[in-house]
C-alpha cells in the first residue's frame, strides 16, 4: 500500500513493471531521466533506454521512427520541452498519422515551484487537446499513474500522461477502476458538482468537506482522462446539481475548463465557474505559495461554489 | 538495371511530374525534377524493396525527408507498380491516396508521412536505431534538401546518428542551391554543407546528382560505425530548360503553354 509518493516516481515504477512484461517498450529521455524517474528503467533495461540529449523536437521523431519499426516507445522529459517545444513534430510526426507513440510528461504546472515560470506548463493539455485522436490522461496519485501508463499501452495510438512533481497523498485504491474516458464520481452530491482533474482531486476533496459543514453537498468528479471528455458525466451531474466548478493545475484556456464548457454549451442551462490558472505565466516560489496566491486552494472552491449556490437559490 | 534503361526512365519520370503538376495546378516542380535520378537508383538498384510487397518486414526504408517533391516519389512509385501510373493524375485532388505531401497511411509504398521539412531525416534516423536495436538488416535511406539544412531538427539528427554509430542510415542532400525566396546563398547560406556532416561525424561523398551510377557507387558503399552522407549536386527543374535552376519554378504548375513547352522539350507524347 503506497501512502504518499511523487507521481514521477509511479511513472518510473510502472515503466519498469510494463516492460518486464513487454518487451517492445523502449523508453526516451533528453537528459531528465534522473528527474523524470525513467533511470529506473534504464538501469533495469540499459538497451531499451535511449538517451537522446537536450534535444527535443529530435526526439519526438525518434519515438516517431520506433514506433514506425514496430517498437512500443514512451517518451520523457518535462511538459513544456515534450509538448511545448516538440509540439510540431508530435502534430506532423505523431499525431496526424496515430503512431502509437506515448508521451509521459512531468514537472507540469504550477508545482514546479522554484524553477520559476519558464518551467512551469500550463499550456501543454491545451495543445495535446487541439490534436485529433489524442488521448490524455492527467493521474491524481501514484495508483492512478500505474492505471494509466498500463491503460496509455493498450491503446493503439498518441497517448499523452499528465504527471506532477510534488509528493502527493494517494486517494484512490489499487482496484478503483481506471476507464479511459470514464470520470470517476468520487463523492456523490446534488447542490454543486466540482469537477476536478490531477493534483486538484485531493483540494476537491477537502472543498467538499468543508461545504458538508454548511449543509453544502457538493459531488466530486475526478477527471483522470482530459480527452476524451466523459460528456455524459459532464451533463448529467451539471444537471443534477445545476452548477459546475472545474479545477485544474492548468490554464482555464484550453484545459479540463474548457473540455467542460464545450460539452455543457448548449447542451444544459446549468452555469460553470472555472478555476485554473487565469492566462498568467508562472513564477518562482514555493509550490504552496504558488497555489494559494493563484487560487488553486480549496478555500478557492468552496468560495466559488457557494457563490454558485447562492445564485441558483436567487433564481 | 542498365544505364541507358534508368536515364530513358528518368525521362518519362520527369514527364509524368511535369504532367501531374499540370493536371493538379499545383505543386513544386523544381525540387521534384532534381531528384529524378536520386530516387530511381534508390528503387531500381539501390534498396531492397517489393512492390508486390510493399510492407514487406526487412524492406529498405526510403524517406523523403523533402515531402514537397514527392510528385518525383510517386511517378517513381507508379513505375515501380506499387499503384496504377493513372492515380498520378489525381495528385492533390480531394479522393486521392496522392496527397500534397507524403501520407504512409494513404499511399502504398510511402514509408513515412514527411512535408514539415527536418522531420523526415530525423524520423528515419529514429527508426534506423530502430532497426540495429531489433537486430533487422534493413538500411534506412532519407533525402534532404538544401534548404532543410536549415532546420535545427537536422542537426540534432545529425548528431544523434552519429552519436548511435548508424551504419544502416544514408542521408542523401538533394543540392540543387536554390530554395523557395532564392538562392541558399542569398536566404540562409548553408556553406561547406560537406564539411558541417563531416564535423558531425558522418562517412561524407559528393557525387553528380544526375549521374545514376555514380549516385549507384556511393550508396552501395559500404560503411562501419558511423553514418553515410552523399551530397549530390543537381539542379533545380533539372530537364526543362526555362525551370533549371530558377528559384521561381520551387512551388508553382506550369501554364498550358508551360506544359506543352516542357513535354515537348523532354520528348514525351502528352497522351502517353
Amino acid at each position: 500500500m503506497i501512502k504518499r509518493q511523487s507521481l514521477r516516481v509511479a511513472y518510473g515504477d510502472a515503466l519498469v513493471e510494463l516492460g518486464r512484461k513487454n518487451e517492445r517498450l523502449v523508453v526516451l529521455d533528453a537528459d531528465l531521466a534522473h528527474a523524470t524517474m525513467t533511470n529506473t528503467f534504464a538501469a533495469e533495461f540499459p538497451d531499451r533506454f535511449f538517451n537522446f540529449g537536450i534535444a527535443e523536437a529530435n526526439m519526438v521523431c525518434a519515438a516517431a521512427g520506433f514506433a514506425h519499426a514496430g517498437l512500443l516507445p514512451f517518451f520523457s522529459t518535462f511538459a513544456l520541452f515534450g509538448a511545448g517545444r516538440g509540439y510540431e513534430m508530435i502534430r506532423n510526426s505523431i499525431s496526424y498519422i496515430q503512431l502509437n507513440v506515448k508521451f509521459g510528461l512531468s514537472h507540469s504546472g504550477l508545482s514546479v515551484g522554484e524553477d520559476g515560470g519558464s518551467h512551469q506548463s500550463f499550456e501543454d493539455i491545451s495543445l495535446m487537446r487541439g490534436l485529433p485522436g489524442m488521448t490524455i490522461f492527467v493521474p491524481c496519485d501514484p495508483y492512478e499513474t500505474r492505471k494509466a501508463v498500463f491503460a496509455a499501452a493498450e491503446i493503439n495510438g498518441p497517448v499523452y500522461i499528465r504527471v506532477g512533481r510534488p509528493i502527493v497523498d494517494t486517494i484512490t485504491a489499487p482496484d478503483t477502476p481506471f476507464i479511459p474516458g470514464k470520470a470517476n464520481v468520487m463523492r456523490e452530491g446534488e447542490d454543486v458538482c466540482i469537477m476536478a482533474t490531477g493534483l486538484m482531486i485531493s483540494y476537491a476533496l477537502a472543498a467538499a468537506e468543508q461545504l458538508a459543514a454548511q449543509n453544502i453537498r457538493a459531488a466530486v468528479v475526478n477527471f483522470h482522462t482530459i480527452k476524451p471528455i466523459d460528456a455524459e458525466c459532464v451533463l448529467n451531474m451539471a444537471n443534477r446539481c445545476g452548477g459546475v466548478v472545474t479545477v485544474e493545475e492548468h490554464s482555464i484556456i484550453g484545459g479540463l475548463g474548457s473540455a467542460v464548457a464545450e460539452v455543457m454549451a448548449g447542451n444544459t442551462g446549468a452555469k460553470l465557474r472555472r478555476i485554473g490558472i487565469q492566462d498568467k505565466f508562472g513564477k518562482s516560489g514555493k509550490p504552496q505559495d504558488l497555489f494559494n496566491e493563484y487560487g488553486l486552494t480549496s478555500d478557492n472552491i468552496v468560495y466559488e461554489c457557494m457563490e454558485l449556490c447562492s445564485a441558483h437559490e436567487r433564481r | 538495371m542498365n544505364t541507358e534503361v534508368l536515364t530513358e526512365k528518368a525521362r518519362h519520370i520527369r514527364g509524368d511530374i511535369v504532367k501531374m503538376l499540370y493536371t493538379a495546378q499545383s505543386g513544386h516542380p523544381g525540387g521534384s525534377l532534381s531528384c529524378v535520378e536520386i530516387l530511381l537508383s534508390l528503387y531500381y538498384r539501390v534498396a531492397n524493396v517489393d512492390a508486390q510487397n510493399p510492407k514487406m518486414e526487412n524492406r529498405d526504408r526510403i524517406v523523403l525527408s523533402k515531402g514537397h517533391a514527392c510528385p518525383a516519389l510517386y511517378a517513381v512509385l507508379a513505375d515501380k507498380g506499387y499503384f496504377p501510373r493513372s492515380d498520378l493524375w489525381r495528385l492533390r485532388q480531394i479522393d486521392s491516396h496522392l496527397q500534397g505531401h507524403p501520407d504512409n497511411t494513404k499511399t502504398p509504398g510511402v514509408d513515412v508521412n514527411t512535408g514539415s521539412l527536418g522531420q523526415g531525416m530525423s524520423v528515419a534516423m529514429g527508426i534506423a536505431i530502430a532497426a540495429r536495436h531489433q537486430k533487422a538488416q534493413y538500411r534506412v535511406f532519407t533525402i534532404i534538401g538544401d534548404g532543410e539544412t536549415q532546420e535545427g531538427l537536422i542537426w540534432e539528427a545529425a548528431m544523434a546518428a552519429a552519436h548511435y554509430k548508424l551504419d544502416n542510415f544514408t542521408v542523401i542532400l538533394d543540392y540543387n542551391g536554390l530554395q523557395i525566396d532564392g538562392s541558399n546563398d542569398e536566404v540562409m547560406g548553408i556553406r561547406d554543407i560537406v564539411k558541417k556532416f563531416e564535423a558531425f561525424g558522418f562517412e561524407c561523398y559528393k557525387v553528380d546528382g544526375h549521374d545514376v551510377d555514380a549516385i549507384t557507387e556511393v550508396l552501395q558503399k559500404p560503411v562501419v560505425g558511423r553514418p553515410k552522407f552523399v551530397c549530390c549536386l543537381t539542379a533545380k527543374g533539372r530537364g526543362v530548360s526555362f525551370m533549371e535552376d530558377k528559384f521561381g519554378w520551387h512551388g508553382k504548375a506550369p501554364a498550358e503553354i508551360e506544359y506543352l513547352d516542357a513535354m515537348k522539350e523532354l520528348g514525351i507524347d502528352i497522351n502517353d
